[in-house]
């Protein structure tokens, strides 16, 4: 065996970090869990996090702040059956985790005791190199940066009075060991870039924001300049000022590529959560292997995408990041599953178990989600539409996940007539449910795009990054909510 | 002297022991909170139960203020070492600031007398974890045992908390206060005759257990709500009354609230800039944010730069009265601070409304739907559709159509569209009944007209 060999640390350099910070190894990690299995549970798992962040705050050409905090800490997770006991401390000495432990038993009262296997490192991959991290970078650097999306939004036209913009970094360190003999780490960073422009013209202010990010060190900027992000929310604020009222009722809608990937994540993505169709809570609950949307459609979850916000090397119970496949040609095939769901449902877990922090007990939920790439020219698309709308952006979207019924809100649309766009709009919502719009995907187009780093999904209180991606995508009738009453409805042409 | 109201003690003194520790390495003001407490969680499902969580906590937040820079820090690391450490690098972060007028402490002449506003009760503290179980338990029964109908459930969860503020500056002011906070939340689902499922929940909160509904008051109200909605139809595209229940009209006050804080008013993103004094609403409407309400869940004795809180008239007869400010906004603006200035650990202050009222008018609810012979009665919205800066609201939406005064039959995949301007021009009624769920009180409105989108 080779001295490199040697040297690299079992279950990855996060297992080094809390090893060299903490003192926390595998061995100390067997006589915790032995403590939380006292009272007889079936599983029992420790869930290490280190989590640094840094933030800059620019507002009207000033640095308004900058700052940042260190939080760690250890959560505890019990389970039994399909119960589970959870407790959580941010003091990590030997006699404070096995307090955790034992609150977090309580949950097992009686019963016959499972002893831990024993723990076996694992090997991590890496779908986010970091050449550059962001806490080890100056803040000159980051305040270059900034200045330069200050300077492009200010640039981008004069009726842009005010410009913000944020920097946000991260890196986040997980180590995770159980009773079912898994000791895994992962050293996960992460950079979130926000820009919002106000464009003040004839006493009319309109405001518009972008950002991007992911799970990558300051070289993100290298790929995605400063400048880009800025223009684009100055560019959205100034269409704003030429926007016309929505148009209200029922009418063809051609999703655009990227963004609308969103409308994918509420409202089909959480009815795919195995948690809640064990609970038969799901609109979608006991339909594997049926037909959930149009032959068009095909979703994937994939938690593998090089440098993408909902990437993960493993998930939070330890088992590696995958590339699940939910819908193939309409036909549902798979639920995103944690622990408990795929003990239910007899399968491999499938890398979807995530939680905010420590302080959370994991669940299912999706990492990069996002729709396959169709056969039409999104040009044609949008020819193909008599009297609609196309929608671009979004500032965010909400779903009932028992009956797939959701709402999005537009921040950049345009009217379509008769197979052109037309004039921006303003005040849109689009408003439907989830297999309904599904069945009515009626062209899906060749150019997939994924949205760049900007989503944040909750679920049970608990926010976790995640990324979202579509094609150009024709629904053949959606509820818009404007405030305009549509002329001669919504015919196809 | 409880036990609760030492710990209180201990951490206002550590509070103003880091605040030393950073005057003496190099800050010319800063501001130390800590927020430490424990909760409990128990959350049951179809009588089993789903997930026990038991934990104690504790978070140190520090700003500080270095020739008018400013950083913003947190840590979880309580260890002197780790304070120490932790100190020097918000020393360096404050360099990276650029210098802000604005940027400043409130002037303290005299450390403000506090006010106990009843915000800890004993009775939360000394409950068992067995208790709160069955308090869950009961109120999950109590909802299956309400009709056949409701054949699943998504659980019903009790919580509990208790912890505790300390705040302290270089000023002079350090002060703090014990909370709790007790909630019981249950949610329905029943299939419908198209295979929909339907769901609706009801939840109680507050700081003192004996204000809490019961559970089987808490689980009737949830019943209700999910059975009257089965069956819904959609509606055609028109614009009509919509009368809001109470709920929604708090979900009204709560997007209006945006727009009233001194942050947009400096941003430039409020639709009710330069309408002080300004007949911006109907004379029906009067809101108030009282941070002052004894026991009221969005309560505080002092806010978060250690201002006195006070109660703040946003609305007099629908006559707009003023923003909201904590220093920094009130700074920018030329104002003064409202008491308002709120914020988590580790960020600058930003403003917070607290207990916000929608005061009561002379109406029935049965009177305000009685007026309306073809509109909505509004009870679900959904989706983030309002521009604070233009006013422009859309948003998904469901209820009951009210046909000749009466409600008539659900609707579903609906969207509301109008101006918040007209809206608040356009109340014509304001109901006597007042409900208070949270930090929120308002009762049931009429708006004249807005957009109803549908078939």
């Amino acid at each position: 065996m080779t001295s490199a060999a040697n040297s690299a640390p079992r279950g990855g350099a996060g297992a080094a970090f809390f090893a060299g910070r903490f003192g926390i190894d595998e061995q100390l990690c067997e006589r915790l869990i032995g403590v939380a299995l006292g009272r007889g549970g079936d599983y029992a798992e420790l869930y290490f996090e280190h989590r640094e962040s840094g933030n800059i705050i620019f507002e009207d050409q000033k640095v308004k702040s900058a700052g940042g905090g260190v939080m760690s800490g250890v959560g505890v997770r019990v389970i039994r059956g399909d119960s589970i006991g959870y407790a959580y401390t941010e003091d990590l000495s030997f006699d404070a985790i096995k307090t955790a432990c034992e609150a977090a038993a309580h949950i097992s009262t009686a019963g016959e005791q499972n002893l831990p296997v024993g723990i076996d490192a694992a090997p991590t991959p890496s779908y986010y190199p970091v050449l550059n991290p962001a806490a080890e970078v100056g803040a000159a650097e980051k305040l270059a940066v900034i200045r330069r999306a200050d300077e492009a939004a200010r640039r981008y036209h004069p009726s842009i009075v005010r410009v913000d913009v944020s920097l946000v970094d991260e890196l986040k360190r997980v180590l995770i060991a159980s009773s079912d003999g898994k000791f895994a780490s992962d050293v996960q960073p992460m950079v979130r870039f926000n820009v919002g422009c106000l464009s003040e013209l004839n006493g009319s202010r309109q405001t518009a924001r972008s950002g991007g990010g992911g799970r990558f060190g300051m070289e993100y900027f290298a790929q995605v300049t400063p400048e880009s992000l800025a223009v684009e929310a100055a560019r959205e604020a100034v269409l704003l000022q030429e926007a016309v009222p929505a148009p209200a009722g029922v009418m063809p809608v051609v999703l655009g590529a990227g963004d609308s990937g969103i409308l994918l994540h509420e409202a089909v993505g959480h009815g795919l959560e195995a948690d809640f169709n064990r609970k038969q809570t799901s609109t979608y609950s006991g339909r594997v292997g049926q037909l959930v949307a149009s032959d068009l459609v095909t979703v994937v979850d994939d938690g593998t995408i090089v440098n993408s916000r909902g990437s993960i090397n493993i998930d939070d119970e330890g088992n590696p990041g995958r590339r699940n496949t939910l819908i193939e040609d309409g036909v549902l095939r798979a639920y995103m599953q944690d622990r408990i769901s795929s003990k239910h449902y007899r399968t491999d877990p499938t890398g979807n178990s995530r939680r905010e922090t420590f302080r959370h007990y994991p669940m299912p939920r999706m990492t990069n989600t996002y729709m396959l790439a169709g056969e039409t020219p999104p040009e044609e698309i949008i020819r193909g539409v008599g009297k609609g709308i196309y929608c671009v952006a979004y500032s965010g979207g909400q779903v009932n996940i028992s009956n797939g019924d959701f709402v999005f809100s537009v921040t950049e649309g345009y009217l379509i007539e008769n197979g052109r766009l037309g004039a921006p709009i303003k005040g849109v919502t689009l408003i439907g449910n989830g297999p309904d719009v599904l069945s009515k995907v009626t062209a899906v187009g060749t150019d997939f795009k994924l949205s760049d780093g900007r989503w944040t999904c909750g679920k049970d209180g608990q926010s976790v990054p995640v990324g979202v991606g579509m094609p150009t995508v024709l629904v053949s009738a959606i509820t818009v909510g404007g405030t305009e009453q549509a002329v001669g409805g919504g015919a196809l042409s | 002297m409880s036990t609760t109201t030492t710990m209180s003690e201990d951490y206002q003194a550590l509070a103003q022991q880091i605040v030393r520790r950073a005057l003496a390495k190099g800050a010319d003001d800063a501001e130390a909170v800590i927020n430490a407490g424990s909760e409990f969680t128990v959350a049951v499902r179809k009588g089993e139960i789903e997930k026990l969580i038991e934990a104690g906590s504790r978070t140190l937040g520090l700003r500080l203020y270095r020739d008018g820079r400013a950083s913003a820090t947190y840590t979880s690391d309580l260890s002197p070492e780790g304070i120490e450490e932790f100190i020097d690098r918000a020393l360096d972060l404050a360099l990276i600031a650029d210098p802000d007028e604005f940027r400043r402490l409130p002037d303290f002449d005299a450390q403000p007398a506090l006010p106990d506003l009843n915000l800890y009760d004993e009775a939360i503290a000394r409950l068992t974890p067995e208790e709160q179980i069955d308090w869950a338990k009961r109120c999950e029964a109590a909802l299956f045992a309400a009709d056949p109908r409701i054949t699943n459930s998504d659980g019903a969860e009790f919580s509990s908390e208790t912890g505790t503020v300390a705040f302290a500056n270089s000023r002079g002011f350090a002060g703090s206060y014990p909370t709790s906070a007790a909630s019981l939340q249950v949610e329905a689902i029943v299939d419908d005759a198209d295979q929909k499922k339907r769901t609706d929940y009801w939840y109680t909160v507050e700081r003192s257990l004996a204000r809490m509904q019961s559970p089987e008051e808490v689980a009737r109200i949830a019943a209700e709500r999910v059975l009257r909605k089965l069956g819904p139809r959609k509606v055609s595209t028109r614009e009509v009354p919509v009368v809001f229940e109470p709920g929604m009209t708090r979900s009204l006050l709560r997007e209006l609230s945006s727009a009233v804080m001194g942050t947009a008013l400096y941003r430039r993103s409020s639709f009710l800039i330069g309408r002080e004094g300004e007949q911006a609403a109907s004379p029906l409407v009067t809101i108030v944010d009282d941070p002052m309400l004894p026991g009221g869940v969005g309560s505080r004795p002092f806010d978060a730069e250690g201002v006195p809180t006070r109660r703040n008239v946003l609305f007099d007869k629908g006559v707009f009265k003023q923003f909201l400010f904590d220093s920094y906004t009130a700074n920018r603006t030329g104002h003064q601070s409202t008491g308002s200035a709120g914020g988590g650990l580790g960020s600058m202050p930003t403003v917070r409304v607290s207990n916000l009222v929608l005061e009561a008018g002379p109406h029935t609810r049965d009177e305000i739907i009685a007026s309306v012979a073809d509109g909505l009665y509004l009870t679900e919205l959904m989706g983030f559709g309002v521009n604070l800066t233009t006013g422009d609201l859309s948003q998904g939406a469901a209820g009951f159509w009210i046909e000749n005064g009466k409600l008539s039959y659900p609707v579903s995949e609906i969207n509301i569209a109008g101006n918040l301007n007209e809206l608040l021009l356009g109340i014509e009624m304001v109901g006597d009944d007042v409900q208070t769920l949270g930090a929120t009180a308002a009762p049931t409105i009429k708006v004249s007209t807005l957009m109803v989108s549908g078939l």
